[in-house]
């Protein structure tokens, strides 16, 4: 019998047969690399230390195949589009870019938001130069993604431009008695001075399992504010894997969001690299979990030029059987003087069967650095339990306060108050 | 603070004091290592046959160990060692039954003069009770008569095993069993000698008990092993001093402690280690590959391992707890020196079994030179420790801009009335500290000193007094020529 692995490769050789004239392009041979990568590396393993908390092989049990661009209604992917905020939303149903359901708004010119399908058919040129740079393949995930490179968006921003709007991902994965695999690609590259707010969310529908392999690269450019955020709410018997990587120029600030709430099995990998001089890099990310689902995000910032600074906070709440995993890796390379990198992981256990394993990881190699790394790992404050049921709120409530309360740090430096105010209902929703 | 202070001159002018050879005539086994070593070193023992079986047991461990090479996953990395290229066992020639120290080698005496141990200075001013293991035999034991009044068992391992089979059987291989790790099973197969300790019910030991380790003979490995056992209510506090004379051949040292506490038994562990850590271009050195571990098997019970790492061209070393009893402690205070082209991967594992757990680690690590200094450790809560704490400080500092510090710590709790809590920060010597000691004519060198010897204070307190000192001092000659 083909083990799971043979049959991804002979997926591929079977989609590639299948291509007319496409097979040939700059796009496809890069593809190829990348399976040749997968077939060496294959899944990762408990016996990989970046994957020891992480055991992946329930996702064998299932036989995930690509979906169809199912009929949803509007009032469907209106549920999932975010009040008040006004926004540019590029649709996904099972992976595949949805036109019907897509809006995006007058933009100055120049600017590109588009499927990565109809880039590689059109504008092939635009992303050859990025894509697979940024995300180094050194796992089995990320190259069966860019094996599969298909389907996921282009954003590209000029010089000196900005966007009409916040730019919305939104993907929606679920089909009826099927276990469905989306392996979106995102490319996100900005010129020099830019500011861009991309929000990414998954969503799925019904309650069967699925696949979510997503791999996100940002070049941010010269001076560019770049924001994302990560929302991922899926039905609890989903895996997502995610991998972000960002790659910063000059004076550019990146800051990053993670918010999960929903999901089965969900590992995120966001890695920036600071890689010229006066950046900013920012990792928050909030996790809120229950019944069996397990959280595991990794994070990796590496100071590669002197004068940046970095800043890491990432809250989790855990509730019933569910794991949380935390590993937070900041790199000060040789020459990365002056560096000033800060991390935080802190995370409440509501009950006696919910765990967590954190490993917050400081590797340093120049000597002109602050670096400093907390990490907690607790219970709600009876004491502050005690203080709120004495003003008569319900201990269910005072919980639910204090809970809200330690999340809320992480959304506090969310600016746009409809999208704060967003996160906060799910919160709110999530808790209850 | 001003005597250590006055030192720094005369220290400067040192590299590597306890670089020197005792000619003593030595009886050692031909290099190599196969069973019939392994028979050979228990039969010059006069080992029982049951402690020649257990070894046995770990050498054919170890062989299918060895297939797979030994460990990687340390952040050190070293030409492989060569097992077959090391004497496993050198003895000093004249071993005749001791009863008194006028009966020693005065050359082996000398040697342990110039470490500034003397055992007649240590016997009659300090009451220090000391077991020097040079090489692999241990030497001699002072102040065993006045201990054993107490029921206090102090002696050498292979006295041990013969005198007091019934604890040996007992205790050995229960904390670091001998499919531990590979170099426990290396251990345990060719383990030389060592030192034994059984504090019995209810007694709390005098004096500080003390054990030197001096590696000699070139090319020999130490294997040394030492047990130490606190019976209910007993108390003991154990120091562990170890040079090594300069050489360029690695020489290679894995060693494995056990200690065991049982219930209200309070066990304190220190370690000043200072072996040869290469020349400046990180030629020769010592491989330092250690097991040390500790169980608190007893309720109240409490283990606390000090140690200042100054020596060994890699030390790779953990020293750990595991909290069995209610309501047990395991301490954990280090300062880890790297210099030149030093290595070091060290730390400890908080293992919280027993509810009302406490644990506390302390960790300063040191870089200067191209050296790296990396902490890693464990603190794991289990599901039945309820209420269990710990908290843990790694702080690195870094001197000189081609050095490298790291910390790997990992946590796994899964007990929600656990409270783990993690601090680590790296940095370097702050511009205005400087500033202000050399404003007020202080040298450079002696600010750095300063500097560095407050950075490491909180771990220089739970030193015993002797070692305080001696320690303060190492840090000095360990750092010298880093500052530019």
């Amino acid at each position: 019998m083909e083990t799971i692995k043979e049959k991804y490769i002979s997926d591929f050789r079977k989609a590639e047969e299948n291509m007319n004239g496409e097979a040939s392009t700059a796009f496809h041979q890069f593809r190829k690399s990348a399976i040749a990568k997968f077939d060496e590396l294959g899944f990762p393993s408990l016996k990989n230390e970046d994957w020891k908390y992480t055991n992946i092989s329930p996702l064998f049990n299932y036989e995930f195949t690509k979906g169809a661009d199912l009929n949803i209604s509007k009032k469907e992917v209106e549920k999932y589009m975010i009040k008040g905020l006004d926004e540019n939303v590029i649709v996904f149903v099972n992976g595949i870019y949805s036109e019907k359901h897509s809006s995006i708004k007058k933009q100055q010119t120049g600017i590109v938001i588009e499927s990565l399908k109809n880039v590689i058919k059109n504008n092939a040129g635009l992303i050859l130069d990025h894509i697979g740079k940024i995300a180094e393949i050194d796992n089995g995930f990320t190259a069966l993604n860019t094996a599969f490179a298909g389907e996921g968006a282009v954003i590209f921003v000029p010089d000196n431009a900005a966007v009409n709007g916040h730019i919305h991902l939104l993907n929606i994965t679920g089909e009826k008695d099927r276990n469905i695999l989306t392996q979106p690609r995102h490319i996100i590259i900005t010129g020099k001075n830019c500011n861009v707010k991309i929000i990414e969310s998954y969503h799925s529908t019904g309650s069967e399992a699925n696949l979510v392999n997503a791999v996100s690269e940002i070049a941010v450019g010269e001076g560019s504010i770049v924001e994302i955020y990560r929302l991922q709410q899926e039905n609890e018997s989903s895996f997502q894997i995610n991998r972000t990587h960002a790659l910063q120029s000059a004076n550019s600030t990146f800051t990053h969001y993670s918010v999960t709430l929903g999901g089965g099995i969900v590992r995120n990998d966001t890695n920036i690299k600071l890689d010229a001089e006066n950046c900013t890099g920012n990792l928050y990310g909030l996790y809120l979990t229950e019944g069996n689902q397990h959280v595991d995000n990794h994070t990796l910032i590496d100071h590669a030029k002197p004068h940046c600074q970095s800043n890491e906070m990432y809250k989790g709440v855990l509730n019933d059987r569910s794991k949380g995993v935390f590993n937070g890796k900041v790199f000060v390379r040789e020459d990365a003087q002056k560096t000033n990198a800060y991390q935080s992981n802190k995370a409440i256990l509501l009950t006696d069967t919910a765990s967590i394993d954190t490993k917050p990881q400081l590797e340093i190699f120049a000597d002109d650095v602050k670096c400093s790394h907390g990490a907690a790992i607790g219970q709600l404050d009876d004491e502050a339990v005690f203080y709120l049921r004495s003003r008569g709120i319900g201990e269910e409530m005072a919980r639910t306060v204090l809970i809200r309360a330690f999340a809320n740090d992480i959304f506090e430096t969310i600016e746009n108050d409809a999208f704060h105010e967003h996160l906060n209902h799910l919160v709110f929703e999530k808790l209850k | 603070m001003s005597t250590e202070l006055s030192n720094v001159e005369e220290l400067a002018i040192k590299d590597y004091k306890y670089g020197f050879e005792t000619e003593i005539e030595m009886e050692t086994l031909p290099k190599g290592l196969n069973e019939d070593i392994v028979r050979k070193i228990s039969e010059k023992k006069n080992e029982p046959e049951w402690m020649l079986e257990w070894r046995l047991k770990a050498f054919r461990h170890w062989l299918t160990l060895e297939k797979q090479s030994e460990p990687k996953w340390a952040n050190i990395s070293y030409p492989a060692v060569d097992f077959q290229d090391i004497i496993y066992y050198a003895a000093p020639k004249k071993k005749p039954e001791l009863k008194s120290l006028d009966e020693v080698d005065p050359e082996l005496l000398k040697t342990f003069e110039k470490l500034g141990i003397s055992l007649q200075e240590q016997k009659r001013l300090s009451g220090v009770a000391v077991d020097a293991v040079f090489d692999s035999v241990s030497v001699t034991t002072t102040f065993k008569e006045e201990l054993s009044k107490l029921g206090i068992i102090f002696c050498s391992m292979s006295e041990a095993v013969k005198e007091h089979p019934e604890l040996v059987k007992k205790y050995i291989g229960s904390v670091v069993p001998y499919t531990d790790n590979f170099y426990a099973a290396l251990n345990s197969a060719v383990f030389s000698d060592g030192s034994f300790c059984y504090i019995p019910k209810g007694v709390r030991c005098p004096m500080e008990l003390s054990t030197y380790f001096r590696i000699n003979t070139s090319g020999t490995g130490q294997f040394e092993r030492t047990l130490l056992i606190a019976d209910e209510g007993g108390y003991v506090s154990y120091l562990e001093g170890c040079t090594a004379p300069m050489r360029d051949e690695n020489q290679l040292h894995a060693a494995v402690v056990e200690l065991i506490a049982l219930d209200n038994a309070t066990i304190k562990y220190s370690t000043v280690q200072n072996w040869y850590p290469g020349d400046q271009e990180g030629k020769g050195g010592i491989y330092n590959f250690v097991t040390k571990r500790g169980a608190c098997r007893g309720v109240n019970s409490k283990i606390t391992w000090t140690q200042v790492e100054t020596g060994s061209a890699i030390t790779w070393k953990y020293p750990s707890c595991i909290l069995q009893g209610d309501n047990s402690i395991g301490e954990f205070y280090s300062v880890a020196v790297t210099n030149n082209f030093q290595q070091a991967d060290t730390g400890t594992k908080m293992i919280h079994l027993g509810k009302n757990t406490k644990s506390t680690i302390v960790s300063k690590g040191i870089s200067a030179g191209k050296s790296n200094n990396s902490y890693r450790g464990l603190v794991k809560v289990h599901k039945n420790a309820e209420n269990s704490r710990n908290f843990t400080q790694c702080d690195s500092l870094l001197i000189g801009d081609r050095c490298g510090a790291h910390t790997f710590p990992y946590i796994e709790v899964n007990n929600q009335s656990a409270k783990v809590e993690h601090e680590a920060t790296t940095s370097k010597i702050g511009e205005d500290q400087l500033f202000y000691l050399r404003q007020r004519g202080i040298s450079m060198e002696d600010s750095i000193n300063m500097i560095v010897n407050g950075y490491c204070k909180d771990v220089f307190r739970e030193l015993p007094m002797e070692f305080a000192v001696e320690a303060q001092k190492l840090l000095s000659i360990s750092l010298e020529g880093s500052v530019g």
